[in-house]
């Protein structure tokens, strides 16, 4: 594959300013990273943008966004990437969310359902398991949070390192202040998502992983049953982060799904 | 010199080999662990040892509280508050303190503090902390917001104590349609109200600007100093030059009637695996968001065990030689608090008497010997060195009740 060629930007959205990647051409897609911020670069990120006009913002208090102060809920970021929707111009963006990425997704999804093309949601959390619990961020060790998230350690090691740098350390502690501020209670989801996804009509693809230790699969089930035109695809040998640890076969039911 | 007796509360019946088979000894340690039929007979000992404490003329007892763990048996301090507001007759009742990020509805809180001042008449410092990171987590408050969070529930406190009700209060993290509490307190404007901590600069600094007495727990010499130096420099800035009765102190000591025994129940101060507050995971004592900014990449390379501890865990034999343990017959014990005396200047002093498994008879002779040698012994060398306490002191309760506040320059000429 050729080398993609991402640029990096601050983009201001409603009074939040947002680091934001971009790269690739066509129809436009916004990438919504994990609960443990993300990677400048990644595979699965290049992959999409071999098709389509790929956004990668950092979420407002994650990885290199800035932290706003009042921002309370997985809600409040919602607006915000509608907000800065609106002010690229961008109608019709087809929406990836992973993990908790996928929690905004959704929740971007019931606020604005027209204005949309498909919904992809990997390892999503935002609704409470009907079975099983979302690990909790609070009580796991950085290092032991993050690996949980992947099947094989050795990718995990080849992705973060065997040994994740300090850099890293304390960016996964700046996320996780983050997540505390606007998902402590209940942890990771909303009593009301599920309730509000009804009215999403466009396709929307559940993906999750086969051995996913961070978000139980039941929440996989339930999503496909509050979503009108959703269907599930369970991806082998891989834990929550799909992404990193199947970047290509995540890619691939993406492409497939968004033609 | 205001003088008190302090204990943890130890849960010593706890078995310590399940505690490190499991790798920590609190928030996750499972309570299968604890015995309830040892704590029913601990509690009641507790109690005993609080009535010697006020019979041998203590002038405070010290109360404190911690969540799911060994170390301290006290789930709600002003429990314990209440049972000595009822029982003794002249001991002040020295809350250090109620954690107050964890309270959910604090004008509750000020009414349970109210009671205890008026069933105790008027005997009761009202302490608070911010709670250590593991009682955010087993009350299930959020660590990021906890200085917010105590900042305010403060706030809402003096207010539902001090303000005519019915009030309106809408704030960030407490909002209350009636503020209207039949109990208030009996001491106006309001109890005392002391702050202790180890280390946290942002706590002193508001203790400073409150002009609130800030209590050190357990903390070196040294480190004392800097404390009061940093405390020193805000009063200043406020208006007014700290002083001993703006000073507290807690420290670990053992009295016996010899001096071996002495040395041998204060290894128990180390009990639990040496730690102030036994094993701890690193992210439960010290969830994102709960210390300060500027400590975080030295926090995480340690929770990662990447680096050392950088409270430390200092040996027992260096903790004596410190000082911060301190360890015989009451002879010995008064020269070595002395020093502590001249060096830190303190016009509070809480001993830290018994702890582990050290016996309920031990335990009654270290409170018999405080109360009867020790502390005379101390009160004459706090004259010598005018340490007064803030009742000595006649010290405002708070910044705002100060008659003497000057302008910084005019403060630090003084």
């Amino acid at each position: 594959m050729a080398a993609v060629n991402w640029t990096d930007s601050k983009i201001e959205a409603g009074g939040v300013k947002l680091h934001v990647s971009r790269a690739g051409k066509g129809k436009p897609l916004l990438v919504l990273h994990h609960e443990t911020g993300t990677l400048d670069r990644l595979p699965f990120y290049d992959a999409l943008a071999a098709h389509y006009d790929v956004l990668v913002p950092n979420h407002p208090g994650y990885s290199r966004s800035e932290r706003p102060d009042w921002m309370r809920s997985a809600r409040d970021i919602a607006v915000t990437y509608r907000g800065l929707l609106s002010e690229l111009k961008l109608k019709n963006a087809a929406l990836v969310g992973l993990g908790f990425g996928g929690w905004i997704a959704a929740e971007m999804a019931s606020m604005a359902p027209a204005d949309l093309s498909r919904l992809v949601l990997v390892g999503a959390m935002g609704i409470k398991p009907p079975q099983g619990d979302i690990l909790d961020l609070a009580i796991t060790g950085y290092v032991d949070y993050a690996r949980a998230g992947f099947h094989d350690q050795k990718v995990f090691d080849r992705v973060y390192g065997a040994e994740p740098s300090v850099d890293q350390l304390e960016m996964w502690d700046i996320c996780r202040e983050m997540s505390f501020r606007i998902a402590w209670k209940p942890y990771m989801y909303s009593q009301t998502l599920p309730h509000l996804l009804g009215a999403v009509r466009v396709p929307a693809l559940v993906v999750w992983g086969d051995d996913d230790r961070v978000v139980p699969q039941s929440a996989g089930k339930r999503y496909v049953d509050a979503l009108p035109n959703a269907k599930l695809e369970i991806v082998k040998a891989s834990g929550h982060c799909v992404d990193m640890e199947q970047p290509e076969a995540l890619a691939k039911l993406v492409t497939n799904f968004i033609a | 010199m205001h003088l008190m007796y302090f204990t943890e509360q130890p849960m010593s019946a706890y078995s310590e080999q399940a505690g490190r088979d499991f790798g920590a000894t609190a928030l996750m340690f499972p309570n299968a662990n604890f015995d309830p039929v040892a704590g029913s007979r601990l509690y009641n000992n507790y109690i005993e040892q609080y009535m010697l404490a006020e019979e041998v003329g203590v002038d405070g007892i010290m109360l404190n509280e911690h969540h799911n763990a060994p170390f301290c048996m006290q789930a709600k301090a002003n429990i314990f508050a209440a049972i000595l507001a009822g029982m003794t007759k002249k001991a002040k009742i020295v809350m250090l303190g109620n954690p107050l990020p964890l309270a959910e509805n604090p004008v509750r809180l000020a009414e349970e503090l109210a009671m205890i001042d008026m069933i105790s008449k008027g005997r009761l410092v009202s302490g608070f902390v911010r709670g250590g990171g593991q009682e955010q987590l087993a009350a299930g408050v959020n660590p990021a917001f906890n200085r917010e969070r105590f900042e305010e529930a403060h706030d809402l406190v003096v207010q539902a104590w001090t303000r005519p009700g019915p009030f309106r209060f809408e704030g960030t993290h407490y909002q209350h349609r009636v503020v209207n509490p039949w109990a208030v307190p009996l001491q106006k404007p309001y109890p005392r109200v002391w702050i202790p901590g180890v280390i946290s600069k942002e706590t002193i600094i508001w203790a400073a600007q409150q002009r609130y007495p800030y209590i050190a727990l357990n903390t070196s010499i040294e480190q004392t100093k800097k404390i009061w130096e940093l405390y020193d420099q805000v009063a200043l800035q406020a208006g007014y030059v700290g002083g001993p009765e703006n000073r507290g102190y807690l420290i670990q000591v053992h009295i016996s009637d010899n001096e071996e025994k002495a040395v041998e129940n204060a290894r128990q101060f180390r009990w639990m695996q040496g730690e102030f507050t036994g094993l701890a995971h690193p992210v439960w004592s010290t969830p994102s968001g709960y210390g300060s900014p500027s400590a975080r990449r030295a926090f995480v390379e340690f929770a990662a065990g990447r680096a050392i501890n950088p409270r430390g865990n200092t040996s027992f034999e260096q903790q004596m030689a410190d000082l911060r343990i301190i360890a015989g017959t009451p002879k010995t014990v008064v020269a070595k608090l002395k020093r502590i005396l001249e060096e830190t200047r303190p016009g509070i002093l809480a001993l830290w008497g018994n702890d582990g498994k050290v016996s309920q008879e031990d335990s009654l002779t270290c409170i018999k010997l405080m109360g009867t040698e020790v502390f005379p012994a101390i009160r004459e060398i706090a004259k010598s060195l005018d340490l007064k306490s803030p009742f000595e002191a006649n010290a405002p309760v708070h910044l705002k009740y100060s008659t003497d506040l000057k302008p910084a320059k005019a403060a630090a000429a003084e």
